[in-house]
C-alpha cells in the first residue's frame, strides 16, 4: 500500500472546473482558486503579503483615482477580452487626468457555473496587460453569486496614479480657438464587439482597439506640458465625449467629417447595421483638446507613438452658449451631433 | 425604402443563400427574394434578404451623368426647362 | 478601399455642381415644396445636411413614410400585452423597442419588467428562435412598407413548410401609395396641401416598381422622382422635380434606375399576395383611417396571425392634444412651430410619432437641424 501524500491538495480543474457557491465562501475552496489562479498569474511583492488590502508609497504630487465595472458581453470579442479591457480601462482613465498610472485593484463578480477554463483565460489576459502596462495589480477581491445573477463575470478595477507638477487637465479647460485631435481611427471597438453578438455574425478583419494609453499621453504631455483636456471616447463615441467637453467648458465644437479616421471596413459594417460611427465605443483611442499654437507639436508627438500613428485634427473649439457639437458632412452640409437618445441599436430604417 | 446598402455577391449558398461583400465586411443573407442573381453581381439589401439586383448599366449612366454635369459651366446651366 | 456604388453617389464636389445646377434652375420668387416620403431619405437629408445645400426657395418636407412613427399607440400596447403573455417571446426590429405606448411603456421597459423581449435584425433570426424554442411561443413584431414585408412573406411561408408551428406574425405591414393617396387627399380646413411634388422612396420602389405612382401624376397632378438614396440621388431627384415643376409637367420619373424598374420585383410582389389581403381600413398615427392601407395574413396563413392566435384587445389610443404630428406629417405645419416640440417632446421623450423615431421630421429636426433655429434666435 503507498503511502499517502501528506498535505495533498487536488489542484483546481481548470480544464473542466466551474466557479461554484465555495469559490465565494471564504473557505478553503476559496483561498485555493486565489492561490492558484489570481496569486499565480498577478504574482507580485504585495499580492505576496496575502493581506486583504495593499500598502505603498506614492510620489510626491496630486493622486489620481478612477474606477470602472465592466460588464461586457461577450467576454471575449476579436482583438480582447473584458479581463485585458478592464485593466486598460482603468488605466486610461486614470491616464486621462495626465497622471501616471500606479497600481491596480481588481474586484471579481463571478456567476455560479462559469467555466473555470474561461475564467483562467480572462485572469492571464489581465495578467498580460497589466505586466505590458506595468501597472501592478496589487489587490482585488472574489465573491460568486447564485447562477443567473451575473453575466458569467463582471469585473471592476480601480487605479490609482499621480499627476506630474505642471499638469492640468481638465474637461472644464476647452476655450474658443483650442484645437481638437483624436489619436487614431474611431468605432474599432465597437464593432468588434458587435460583431460577436448573436445576431450579428459577420466576418471582418476588425478587432476591438483596447490599449493602456498611458504611455502616449506620457509622450504627448512630454511634447505639450499645457494640454488643456483628454478623455477616451469609449461608451456613446466621440460625439458623446465632444459634447462632454463642450457642456463643461461651456463651448461649442466644430468637427470635420472628412478629417476623423475611420477604416473602410468600420464604415461598411456601420452602414450595414444602421449606426452611426461618431457614437461606437473606442476602447484605445483618445481626444484631446489644446491650444491652438500646440497643435501641431501635439500632433507630431502622437504620430510618433505606436498607438497614435493615425493621429488627426478634426476640428476646433469656439464661442456658442448653446455648447453645440457642429459637424461640416463630406458632403459639404452641416449638422448638430447630437447626445446619443437612449442605447444605440441597428436600425432597419 | 430605408437602410438598404448594395454588396457585391462573392459565394453563392445553400437554401437561396448567399455571402455578400461590402467595403470588406462580410455577411450572409439570403437571395430568397430575387432570381438570377450570381457571384459577382451586386444587390440591394435589407434587412438581411437582397431586395433587387443592382443594374451596373444604369449605375454607371447615372455616375456618367453627374460626371458630365460636373464638367459644365454654372452659367451654361441657365433657366432648366 | 472604397465602397462601391455608395461612396461616388456622396462625392462632395458632385454635390456642389449640382446644387449650382438647382440653385440655376429655380425661378426667383418661386417656392417649391416636395415631400420626401421615405425615412431613408429624411436621414440622407440630415445626416448630410442637404437641406444647407439647396436653394431657400425649396423646402423638403418629411412625410410619413417612417413604419415606426405612424404606428398608432394602440397598436404598441398590443405588442406590449403580447410580449407579457405567458410562454412568449417576442421578436422585435430594434427600430420599434424604445417606442413608448400608453403611459410610457414601450417593448424595453417590458423588457426591464421582466417580459421576453428580443431584438432581433432579420426574420431568419425569427425563425431560429422558433426552432430553438419548441416550448414557447415565439411572436413576431412585424412593421414596415414594402421593403419589409417581402421577408415577413418568406419567414411565414417557411414557417409553414416546415410544420413550425410555435411562430405568429403580429402583423403591421403599411402600404406606400394609399399613404401618399392620404396625404394628398388631406381636406385641411382653410389651407390647401401645397405641395408641388413627390421624392419617391428607393427601396419600396425596388419592390413596387414605378407604375403604382402614375396615381400622383395623373389624379392629382404632381411630379415624382423616385430617388435612391445617396445624398447625390436626392438631389438630382430634386432637380428633376424642380425642372418638370417649372415646365408645368406631372410625370413620374425614376432617377433609381440602378434599381427600380417600372414593374419591379415581381417575385417579391407575387409572394406578398399570396400570403397577405388588406384590411379594409386601418389606422396611421396622424394620419387617421385610411382604406385598403395596410396587410394582414390571409388563407391557411391566417393560422400565423397573432392576433387571431392570442385574445388581445384592439384598443384605440389618441395622440396627445397638443401634438402637431397630423399638420406636421403633412407639411403643413414644421416641427419648431408645434408648441411641445423641444420642450415636453424630445427624442428621449416623444410625445408623437414625428418624435418616435430617429427618421420622424421633429425629431430628425431636433437631433440634426435645431442649432439653425437657435442661431436664428440669437442673430
Amino acid at each position: 500500500m503507498s503511502a499517502v501524500k501528506q498535505d495533498y491538495i487536488r489542484p483546481v480543474d481548470f480544464k473542466h472546473g466551474r466557479v461554484d457557491l465555495t469559490h465565494g465562501s471564504g473557505g478553503r475552496a476559496m483561498a485555493q482558486l486565489i492561490d492558484e489562479l489570481f496569486l499565480h498569474v498577478f504574482d507580485n511583492e504585495w499580492l505576496r503579503q496575502m493581506n486583504d488590502q495593499a500598502s505603498f508609497s506614492v510620489p510626491a504630487g496630486r493622486m489620481v483615482m478612477a474606477t470602472d465595472a465592466h460588464v461586457i458581453s461577450p467576454l471575449f470579442f476579436p482583438g480582447g477580452d473584458i479581463g485585458c479591457l478592464s485593466v486598460h480601462g482603468t488605466v486610461n482613465d486614470v491616464a486621462m487626468a495626465g497622471a501616471r498610472p500606479l497600481y491596480l485593484s481588481a474586484s471579481f463578480i463571478l456567476e455560479e457555473g462559469f467555466p473555470l477554463a474561461d475564467l483562467r483565460r480572462i485572469v492571464e489576459s489581465m495578467g498580460r496587460a497589466a505586466q505590458a502596462a506595468g501597472v501592478p495589480i496589487v489587490t482585488g477581491d472574489t465573491k460568486v453569486v447564485e447562477q443567473g445573477k451575473a453575466d458569467g463575470v463582471f469585473i471592476t478595477t480601480t487605479g490609482v496614479g499621480v499627476v506630474p507638477a505642471g499638469v492640468d487637465i481638465s474637461g472644464d479647460r476647452a476655450r474658443p480657438g483650442d484645437i481638437i485631435l483624436v489619436s487614431g481611427t474611431l468605432g474599432d471597438h465597437g464593432v468588434a464587439v458587435m460583431s460577436k453578438r448573436e445576431n450579428l455574425g459577420f466576418e471582418t478583419a476588425i478587432e476591438s482597439d483596447t490599449a493602456a494609453l498611458h504611455g502616449l499621453v506620457a509622450a504627448m504631455l512630454d511634447a505639450v506640458p499645457g494640454i488643456h483636456c483628454l478623455r477616451d471616447p469609449t461608451r456613446g463615441g466621440l460625439a458623446t465625449t465632444l459634447n462632454e467637453l463642450a457642456r463643461q467648458s461651456g463651448v461649442g465644437i466644430n468637427i470635420r467629417e472628412t478629417a476623423i479616421p475611420l477604416r473602410t471596413e468600420v464604415g461598411a459594417a456601420c452602414e450595414f447595421l444602421g449606426l452611426d460611427p461618431l457614437y461606437v465605443a473606442n476602447e484605445g483611442k483618445l481626444v484631446a483638446i489644446c491650444a491652438a499654437a500646440d497643435a501641431d507639436a501635439l500632433l507630431a508627438a502622437m504620430r510618433g507613438h505606436p498607438l497614435g500613428m493615425s493621429a488627426a485634427i478634426i476640428g476646433e473649439v469656439r464661442q456658442d452658449a448653446n455648447c453645440f457639437v457642429e459637424m461640416e458632412t463630406a458632403f459639404g452640409g452641416r449638422r448638430v451631433v447630437d447626445w446619443l437618445t437612449g442605447e444605440q441599436l441597428p436600425r432597419i430604417c | 425604402m430605408c437602410l438598404a446598402i448594395p454588396a457585391r455577391v462573392i459565394e453563392l449558398l445553400d437554401d437561396s443563400g448567399a455571402l455578400v461583400d461590402i467595403g470588406g465586411v462580410r455577411k450572409e443573407i439570403s437571395l430568397g427574394l430575387v432570381d438570377g442573381v450570381g457571384v459577382g453581381d451586386y444587390v440591394i439589401v435589407h434587412v438581411g434578404y437582397a431586395l433587387a439586383r443592382l443594374d451596373e448599366e444604369e449605375a454607371a449612366r447615372t455616375l456618367a451623368l453627374f460626371a458630365e454635369m460636373s464638367a459644365l459651366e454654372t452659367a451654361e446651366a441657365g433657366h432648366a426647362d | 478601399m472604397p465602397i462601391k456604388y455608395v461612396d461616388e453617389f456622396r462625392d462632395g464636389r458632385l454635390a456642389r455642381r449640382l446644387a449650382e445646377k438647382i440653385a440655376a434652375a429655380v425661378r426667383p420668387g418661386r417656392g417649391y415644396r416636395f415631400m420626401e416620403f421615405c425615412g431613408g431619405h429624411t436621414h440622407a437629408i440630415s445626416r448630410y445636411g442637404l437641406q444647407d445645400l439647396l436653394p431657400p426657395e425649396i423646402r423638403l418636407i418629411h412625410g410619413p413614410g417612417c413604419p415606426v412613427c405612424v404606428l398608432p399607440i394602440a397598436r404598441i400596447d398590443t405588442a406590449v400585452a403580447l410580449a407579457r403573455q405567458p410562454g412568449v417571446i417576442l421578436a422585435s426590429y430594434a427600430d420599434m423597442m424604445r417606442v413608448p405606448g400608453s403611459k410610457g411603456m414601450s417593448l424595453i421597459k417590458a423588457k426591464a419588467a421582466g417580459a421576453d423581449v428580443r431584438m432581433v435584425y432579420s426574420v431568419t433570426d425569427v425563425l431560429r428562435l422558433a426552432r430553438e424554442n419548441p416550448e414557447r411561443e415565439v411572436v413576431f413584431f412585424a412593421i414596415g412598407f414594402e421593403t419589409t414585408t417581402p421577408p415577413t412573406a418568406l419567414l411565414i411561408k417557411q414557417a409553414a413548410q416546415s410544420g413550425i408551428e410555435n411562430l405568429s406574425v403580429f402583423c403591421n405591414h403599411v402600404l406606400t401609395p394609399p399613404a401618399l393617396r392620404g396625404i394628398l387627399d388631406a381636406p385641411h380646413p382653410g389651407e390647401g396641401l401645397a405641395l408641388d411634388g413627390v421624392i419617391g422612396p428607393s427601396h419600396v420602389s425596388a419592390v413596387i416598381g414605378t407604375r403604382p405612382y402614375e396615381f400622383v401624376a395623373t389624379e392629382y397632378g404632381r411630379p415624382v422622382a423616385i430617388a435612391g438614396f445617396e445624398p447625390l440621388d436626392v438631389m438630382q431627384a430634386v432637380l428633376m422635380l424642380v425642372q418638370q415643376a417649372n415646365a408645368g409637367r406631372a410625370e413620374v420619373e425614376n432617377e433609381y434606375v440602378r434599381a427600380v424598374t417600372p414593374d419591379g420585383n415581381a417575385k417579391a410582389q407575387a409572394l406578398m399576395e399570396e400570403v397577405f389581403e388588406l384590411h379594409e381600413r386601418f389606422e396611421w398615427r396622424g394620419l387617421g383611417w385610411l382604406p385598403a392601407s395596410a396587410r394582414r395574413l390571409c388563407g391557411a396563413y391566417a393560422a400565423f396571425d397573432a392576433e387571431r392566435r392570442f385574445a388581445v384587445e384592439a384598443a384605440v389610443v389618441p395622440d396627445h392634444k397638443a401634438c402637431e404630428c397630423g399638420a406636421i406629417l403633412r407639411g403643413i405645419k414644421r416641427p419648431q412651430e408645434c408648441k411641445v416640440f423641444g420642450t415636453v417632446c424630445t427624442p428621449d421623450n416623444p410625445i408623437g410619432s414625428c418624435m418616435v423615431s430617429s427618421e420622424g421630421a421633429c425629431a430628425a429636426h431636433y437631433s440634426y437641424g435645431r442649432f439653425r433655429d437657435q442661431m436664428a434666435v440669437n442673430a
